[in-house]
């Protein structure tokens, strides 16, 4: 980006510096730390200038934003314009409980839904089979049938506000349950919004809430591709998450590169299948983690963009909003600290921080309670209200980009595209992503890399505030959301009248014919909907496609 | 003689979330314990049987969901209907400081949240255990 | 401590259990139990299973025993797994393949490190054997290590000896050129849903033909999916055409009698080298050898013949 007589003036005084000034400093004084290093263990420098960034074709590699390859932003105005979306990840409980929390976030001034489940939900158990036990409502809402669907949403304009729902192995199914309560609320698929998480792929690398082998998985996730863009077209069907991947203990790097990894696998299976990608890919969307290192996390979301738009027109897309990597952001879980649990709020502010610098679409702040329980109404608030004061008050807001062309970022930015290829490389001489799943190559990798992470912090290499430095002995005084004790009953017993009360012979028939269309390969979209339809619940409908499709079970890798 | 610590690190309920318990795993391992995993998605009935035929001397339990109020003790109550009295148990995950109380009253000796040092599993182990 | 042989000839699985750890920690409590119940073994068939890593050994056990249960057999699995030589601690993981069977009370699954034994077993397995033995299962299942390397050990204590291979892993063949063609008695290409599976049949097959040329028995490639249960029965069978054929040509008591020779030497040594690093005997004696050696004083062969000189006189 410079011309040659510039640059090799800069790199000859940088040597200079280095030895006649930075050293004799460092003489003087040692460097706090032997080795600096961020979190994906990359070496960091004393100092970046334009030289560690000439190799870089400013057109080619950054360009402007809404420009192809869209580093820099995938929108030409970007907060300028209309700034992210604030989507707060909530469930807990039965429906009602959840649905009273939604109405309280949109009055608090939340711009999107975004619905937790319970893990028998996730699993696509009703409350009442054996395997649920104990776990009703315990990490998310409790849905078991489109009954509790029209509950949850019940007073809300499903029709003005978008929401997202984080669920996978049984996404088509809930999903199903969202667009019938719409159905019968008299609003269109065509015009409701939201996204489903659908991403089985990070389920069998990290998240583990896998229900079928990966075949039919893939299966049913391209049907829901298909199915979207010609009945839902604002309907984001997929979120190809590295969140959970780096929850798991990646690196920054190993997300980047496993949560494209994927989402080009995605691609390849509904191109496979017939579907033209300018048809389905704008209604692909991703999901990243904003961990502690600001700008490493910063470089992750810029380097994505670019290549995601350059495979993606490697795959013959056209279109430009095919080539866009539109992403949700949540803040990092694995960050936040039983201990002093007010500090959270600061880690937090950091963390959403660097994912707006890096331009995200939507964001999740997490609570500052939620090493000790799920949040409290307070404390949900305050997290919210975080993403207010940065989008209102700081104005980070105020130009697109504005970190781009800082000689760090845009180095870190590249370096991190470089080290995404190895890693397609890697995968790539496995076979692809799924033989690498089935060889744990992911799994291991993310094992080494997380132990490193405890290993570094057991050892003081690496500070979290609290932990390992400036603990207090203070009895914790943060109140812990009480559930409603009766909500378990209440839902079983809705559960109860609700398969006495519906037309049987209806029910019976419409999964008989899932069970027929799941043997052939047919889109099973249609077919769910009218399981769905007549109030199967989700446990039946997913047990049906548990008899053809099989259970999956992970290989043994620690 | 040659005697080892026996470990069985256990996941019961649904929930997914193994990193806490394969870190646990190694950081045992390498502290010279040998250390049977169950993997996901276990019921109090497996933990069990798995304890007894690897006659292991601590059972740790791992739950984020926050099911652990009936999940652990689920598990705690069948080992004492089978009698064995004799077995360490730990529990780890997502556990509101209310119910640590109530953990260790249910038979749970030694509960961990988030930012244990894996060094103090392993000192709690070594001077708890009882066989 | 006298019921516990009592205990684990009722099929008992806490004193199966119990015994097992006594064996395995070298407990002089473990040797009267063991000499109770020797009288009561060799009623177990017993199957070796060996195979690189990532071969789908457990999964392919888990299927053996849940058809095997099919039956009404009882069935005992040993799996071992490597103890770290740095912290002597292991990870044992192949149960997760194998959870369904916990609650079977006709299955007894035990997890062991090899804690410092090379060629893919552990020292206690013997024992182990016949304890499980004794305890009343038919067969006793044994998955090595699946380093991929030396795991040879397996056949002197096992019946028949399962090599397990997948396709595609072109590695794999090279392992058996490099020392274990010899001892399958059946081979086993897994993952036969896999790309390059008629491959690796064939190459297997004009390896074998080498191999077996002149021999009454032509070690038979078996091809299953392990995971989808295809090609378990006709393994079993295979397994069954073995052993009529180790017992037709007596193969099946030299078999057993070279297990009992192996067993007897690992006592033999276990028991002599625990003799002279004993504090109360050898251990101060041995120490100042080695002191010796390394100043030169005296060479290794002279130190190992005064140290055997006291014992054996």
């Amino acid at each position: 980006m410079y011309d040659k007589k510039e640059l090799d003036n800069i790199k000859r005084k940088k040597v200079e510096w280095n030895k006649e000034c930075y050293s004799q400093h460092v003489k003087n004084r040692a460097e706090r730390k032997k080795k600096f290093n961020n979190l994906s263990s990359l070496k960091i420098e004393n100092i970046y200038t334009p030289d560690d960034v000439a190799h870089l074709d400013y057109d080619k590699h950054l360009g402007f934003p809404g420009i192809y390859p869209f580093l820099r932003g995938i929108h030409p105005t970007m907060y300028r314009g209309r700034l992210w979306t604030m989507r707060q990840f909530s469930g807990f409980g039965s429906a009602e409980e959840t649905n009273k929390r939604y109405k309280y976030l949109l009055e608090h001034g939340e711009t999107g839904l975004s619905v937790a489940f319970d893990y028998p939900t996730l699993y696509g158990y009703d409350t009442d089979q054996p395997l649920s036990r104990g776990e009703f409502g315990k990490c998310g809402v409790a849905i078991s049938s489109l009954k509790d669907m029209e509950i949850l949403f019940n007073g809300i304009s499903i029709d003005e506000v978008t929401t997202s729902m984080t669920i996978n192995g049984p996404a088509a199914i809930v999903w199903a349950f969202y667009m019938a309560n719409a159905e019968n609320r008299g609003i269109s698929k065509q015009s409701i919004g939201g996204t489903i998480q659908n991403d089985i792929l990070k389920e069998y690398i990290a998240q583990k809430s896998f229900i079928f082998p990966p075949e039919p998985s893939m299966r049913l996730i391209v049907d829901t591709f298909e199915y979207g863009f010609k009945e839902v077209p604002r309907w984001n069907t997929i979120s190809i998450s590295g969140y959970h991947i780096r929850e798991a203990g990646s690196t920054a790097i190993q997300e980047l590169a496993f949560t494209l990894g994927d989402g080009l696998e995605y691609v390849r299976w509904a191109i496979k299948r017939g579907l033209k990608i300018d048809d389905f890919a704008q209604r692909l969307s991703f999901f990243f983690n904003a961990h502690n290192d600001f700008f490493e996390e910063i470089a992750k979301y810029r380097a994505a963009r670019r290549i995601w738009s350059q495979e993606m027109r490697n795959l013959g897309a056209k279109k430009d909003r095919s080539l866009y990597m539109r992403f949700h952001t949540q803040t990092a879980g694995c960050t936040l600290t039983a201990q002093q649990p007010e500090i959270n709020i600061a880690r937090v502010t950091m963390q959403a921080l660097s994912s707006i610098l890096g331009g995200t679409q939507s964001l999740h702040t997490n609570s500052m309670d939620e090493a000790l329980a799920l949040p409290s109404a307070k404390a949900a608030r305050i997290a919210l209200r975080t993403q207010q004061v940065i989008a209102e008050e700081s104005g980070v807001t105020d130009t697109v980009d504005p970190l781009g062309g800082s000689y760090y970022i845009e180095w870190l930015t590249d370096k991190m595209v470089e080290e995404t290829y190895k890693y397609f490389d890697k995968v790539e001489k496995l076979g692809g992503v799924i033989p690498a799943i089935e060889k744990g190559f992911f799994q291991r990798e993310i094992a080494e890399s997380s132990y490193k992470y405890q290993k570094e912090i057991d050892e003081k290499e690496r500070i979290m505030v609290g932990v390992n430095k400036y603990q207090m002995d203070e009895p914790i005084e943060i109140p812990i959301l009480k559930m409603d004790e009766k909500g378990e009953e209440r839902q079983i017993n809705r559960l109860k009248k609700l398969r006495k009360n519906r037309n049987n012979s209806k029910v019976d028939r419409n999964l008989s014919n899932l069970r027929k269309a799941a043997d052939g390969d047919k889109n099973l979209m249609p077919f769910i909907l009218e399981c769905v339809h007549s109030y199967a619940t989700l446990g039946e409908t997913c047990d049906i496609l548990r008899e053809v499709f099989g259970e999956y079970t992970e290989p043994a890798i620690y | 003689m040659d005697q080892k610590i026996r470990v069985l690190i256990a996941k019961p309920g649904l929930d997914g979330h193994d990193r806490g318990a394969k870190i646990v795993a190694r950081a045992l391992r390498d502290a010279g314990m040998e250390v049977v995993y169950t993997g996901l998605h276990q019921t109090a009935e497996m933990i069990v049987e798995t304890a007894i035929q690897e006659d292991v001397n601590v059972i740790g339990l791992s739950l984020l969901s926050g099911a652990h109020m009936t999940l652990f003790k689920d598990v705690t109550k069948l080992l004492n209907a089978k009698g064995l009295n004799d077995v360490l148990i730990i529990g780890g995950g997502i556990i509101p400081e209310e119910d640590v109380s109530k953990l260790k009253k249910a038979g749970v000796s030694g509960v961990f949240g988030p930012g244990t040092h894996c060094e103090d599993i392993v000192r709690f182990i070594r001077k708890n255990v009882k066989k | 401590m006298n019921d516990i042989a009592a205990k684990v000839l009722e099929g008992d699985q806490r004193s199966i259990a119990r015994l097992i750890t006594l064996a395995e920690n070298g407990s002089p409590l473990a040797a009267s139990g063991m000499k109770k119940i020797h009288p009561y073994t060799g009623n177990a068939y017993v199957i070796g299973i060996t195979g690189v890593m990532g071969s789908g050994k457990s999964t392919l056990i888990y299927e053996l025993t849940k058809e095997y249960r099919r039956k009404g057999l009882k069935v005992g699995i040993i799996a071992i797994d490597p103890t770290s030589p740095f912290s002597g601690g292991a990870l044992l993981g192949d149960r997760i393949r194998m959870m369904d069977l916990a609650t079977d009370d006709g299955v007894f699954i035990r997890s062991m490190g090899t804690r410092g034994m090379l060629g893919g077993l552990t020292s206690a397995v013997y024992d182990v054997v016949e304890i499980l033995d004794a305890s009343g299962k038919d067969l006793v299942l044994v998955e090595t290590v699946g380093v991929g390397q030396a795991e040879v050990d397996v056949i002197k204590i096992a019946d028949t000896t399962l090599v397990v291979l997948v396709p595609g892993l072109g590695d794999s063949i090279q392992t058996i050129k490099a020392g274990i063609m010899e001892i399958a008695d059946i081979y086993i290409v897994n993952k036969a849903d896999r790309f390059g599976v008629e491959q690796a049949v064939a190459e297997l097959e004009s390896l074998i033909d080498i191999a077996c040329t002149g021999k009454d028995r032509k070690t038979p490639v078996l091809t299953t999916v392990a995971k989808e249960n295809k090609g378990i029965v006709e393994l079993i069978n295979e397994i069954e055409n073995h052993k009529k054929h180790l017992k037709k040509t007596k193969m099946f008591d030299a078999k057993r009698r070279k297990r009992y020779e192996a067993e007897l030497v690992e006592i033999i040594r276990k028991r002599l080298m625990n003799f002279i690093f004993d504090e109360s005997t050898f251990k101060g004696k041995v120490e100042s050898l080695i002191d010796q050696i390394s100043k030169k004083e005296v060479d290794p062969y002279t130190a190992a013949e005064e140290i055997l000189g006291k014992i054996l006189k």
